[in-house]
C-alpha cells in the first residue's frame, strides 16, 4: 500500500492527500512572523498557485493550519509561506529547521482577481500579517506594470517593528510606479511616516474610485472599516474584494469548520467580492 | 501672498467646500499663508491654541512627551486636513504638541478672528461646528480603531 505521505509524486488528484516537502530556509521578518520557504521534493518540479489561494502546511506530529501562499506566482519551485507564530503549529513550524521535513497540501481556494484589474486602478489594503496574502498580486502587478492604472499599497501595522517585507517593500517604492502608505498604530521617536490606522489613509489616497478595483486582507474588523470607506470614496461593492479567515481543516469545503451561512469559506473563499459577502459582515454571530 | 492666491488657496481647502463665498470671504480675513520646516511645532502642548491650520501639503505629527521615554506620535495629519480644534473650546490652550514631520504649508486661521467673526454670525458659527465635529468624529472614531488593536 502506498504511503499517504510518498514523496517525489507530483500534485495528486485527491486534495485530501499531503505531500512531503522540505524546509529550505525559515527567515524571522518580525517578532513573532516568520516567513517559510519550502521545496518540493524530487519528482515535483513546480507548484503553480494563484494569488490569494493558500496551502494547508502540517508540522509532522503536530497538525495542519492554512497558511496562504506569499511568495511569486511565476517562481512556483519554491512555495512561500508567511505566517504569525501564534498556536501549536505555528509554533512547531517555527521551530523546524533546514531540511525538515513537512506536509503540504493544495493549493485551495479562490483568487484575487488580478486579471479583472486590467486598464483599472488597483488599491490593496492590508493589515497586519494581512500584507502576506497580497504580495502575490504586488509581484503579478508589477511584472506586469503597465497593465494597470495607478497601483496603490495602504498598509498598516501595529509599530515601525512590525512591518513585513520592509525591504521589498521600500525597493517597489523606489522603481516610482507603486505608491506606497504605510501607517503604525504607535509611531516611535525615529518615525517619520504615518500614524493612525490604515483606514484613515483611504480617504486621501490618490486613485479614481469609479475605475478601482480594491482588495483588501487583515482582520475582519479592520475590513469592514476599509470596506466603508472605499465605499464613501465610490468605490463599487463588486470591485471590492476581500479574504476572509475561517477554521479551514479539510480545505475541500466536506468537512464544515469553516463554515459560514452557506459559504464554505475554503472552497468558495477565501476571497470573495464584496458584494457577495456583504450580508455576513452584518451578522454579529458568524 | 497676494490676497487673491490667499483667496484661491483658502477656497481649494476640502475644509472650506461647501462654504457660501460671503463665508470664505469672511474666514479670508483671519487667513495667512504659513510655512514650516521639519521640526517646527505648530503649537505645543499647554500653550494657546490661538490657530486652526489648515494643511496644504505635508505632514503634521501630533505629539505627546513622556518622561524619560521620549516622544509618542499618536497620529499623523496630512494634504487637505487640519489641525487644531482647541482654539473653539475654553479654556483655549493646546492640548498636545504638534510637530512638522516634513515641510508643512499651511493656512493659519487666527482663533480670537475666528471666534469673533462666527460670534457675529452664527450661521458661520454653526458650519465651523459642523466641520470640526466632522473632523473630530473621525479622529475619535481612529483613535477607537487604534485602541481595539486592530491588526490583531
Amino acid at each position: 500500500m502506498a504511503s499517504l505521505l510518498e514523496p517525489g509524486v507530483a500534485l495528486r488528484p485527491d486534495p485530501m492527500v499531503p505531500r512531503l516537502v522540505t524546509l529550505e530556509r525559515t527567515r524571522a521578518e518580525t517578532a513573532d512572523t516568520f516567513t517559510m520557504e519550502l521545496v518540493a521534493p524530487d519528482g515535483v518540479t513546480e507548484f503553480p498557485f494563484l494569488p490569494g489561494q493558500f496551502n494547508m502546511v502540517g508540522a509532522l506530529g503536530v497538525g495542519e493550519v492554512p497558511i496562504s501562499v506569499s511568495g511569486d506566482p511565476q517562481t512556483p519551485r519554491t512555495i512561500v509561506h508567511t505566517t504569525r507564530e501564534v498556536g501549536a503549529v505555528t509554533n512547531a513550524l517555527k521551530q523546524l529547521r533546514p531540511g525538515a521535513a513537512l506536509t503540504l497540501r493544495g493549493p485551495y481556494g479562490t483568487a484575487w482577481p488580478v486579471e479583472a484589474c486590467s486598464g483599472h486602478d488597483v488599491v490593496l489594503i492590508a493589515g497586519g500579517i494581512g500584507l502576506a496574502p497580497l504580495r502575490p498580486v504586488i509581484y503579478e502587478v508589477m511584472r506586469q506594470r503597465a497593465r494597470f492604472g495607478r497601483f496603490l499599497v495602504l498598509y498598516g501595522t501595529r509599530s515601525p517593528e512590525d512591518i513585513l517585507f520592509a525591504k521589498e517593500l521600500s525597493r517597489w517604492r523606489s522603481q516610482f510606479d507603486m505608491e506606497l502608505l504605510v501607517t503604525v498604530d504607535r509611531g516611535t521617536e525615529h518615525w517619520r511616516g504615518n500614524v493612525g490606522v490604515v483606514t484613515k489613509l483611504v480617504a486621501r489616497a490618490p486613485f479614481e474610485p469609479r475605475e478601482t478595483v480594491a482588495m483588501v486582507c487583515g482582520p475582519e474588523v479592520m475590513m469592514r472599516f476599509a470596506v466603508a470607506e472605499l465605499r464613501a470614496r465610490g468605490v463599487a461593492e463588486p470591485n471590492i474584494h476581500v479574504s476572509l479567515e475561517r477554521n479551514m481543516k479539510c480545505g475541500v469545503g466536506l468537512c464544515g469548520h469553516c463554515q459560514l451561512r452557506g459559504e464554505f469559506i475554503c472552497r468558495s473563499g477565501p476571497v470573495y467580492s464584496y458584494d457577495r459577502v456583504a450580508p455576513l459582515f452584518e451578522v454579529r454571530e458568524l | 501672498m497676494h490676497l487673491e492666491d490667499l483667496s484661491r488657496l483658502l477656497s481649494e481647502h476640502p475644509f472650506v467646500h461647501g462654504l457660501e463665498a460671503r463665508h470664505v470671504a469672511f474666514l479670508l480675513g483671519c487667513a495667512s499663508n504659513v510655512v514650516f520646516q521639519k521640526g517646527d511645532f505648530l503649537f505645543r502642548e499647554g500653550g494657546p491654541a490661538d490657530k486652526l491650520y489648515l494643511v496644504r501639503y505635508g505632514s503634521v505629527g501630533l505629539q505627546v512627551h513622556f518622561p524619560a521615554k521620549g516622544t509618542h506620535t499618536f497620529n499623523t495629519v496630512g494634504d487637505g486636513e487640519v489641525v487644531g480644534w482647541s482654539w473653539l473650546v475654553e479654556p483655549y490652550v493646546a492640548r498636545f504638541d504638534s510637530v512638522a514631520l516634513s515641510t508643512v504649508r499651511a493656512l493659519a486661521l487666527d482663533a480670537k478672528c475666528l471666534r469673533r467673526k462666527c460670534d457675529e454670525d452664527h450661521e458661520l458659527g454653526y458650519q465651523m461646528f459642523a466641520r470640526i465635529a466632522q473632523v473630530m468624529e473621525r479622529r475619535l472614531h481612529a483613535a477607537r480603531l487604534q485602541l481595539l488593536d486592530v491588526y490583531g
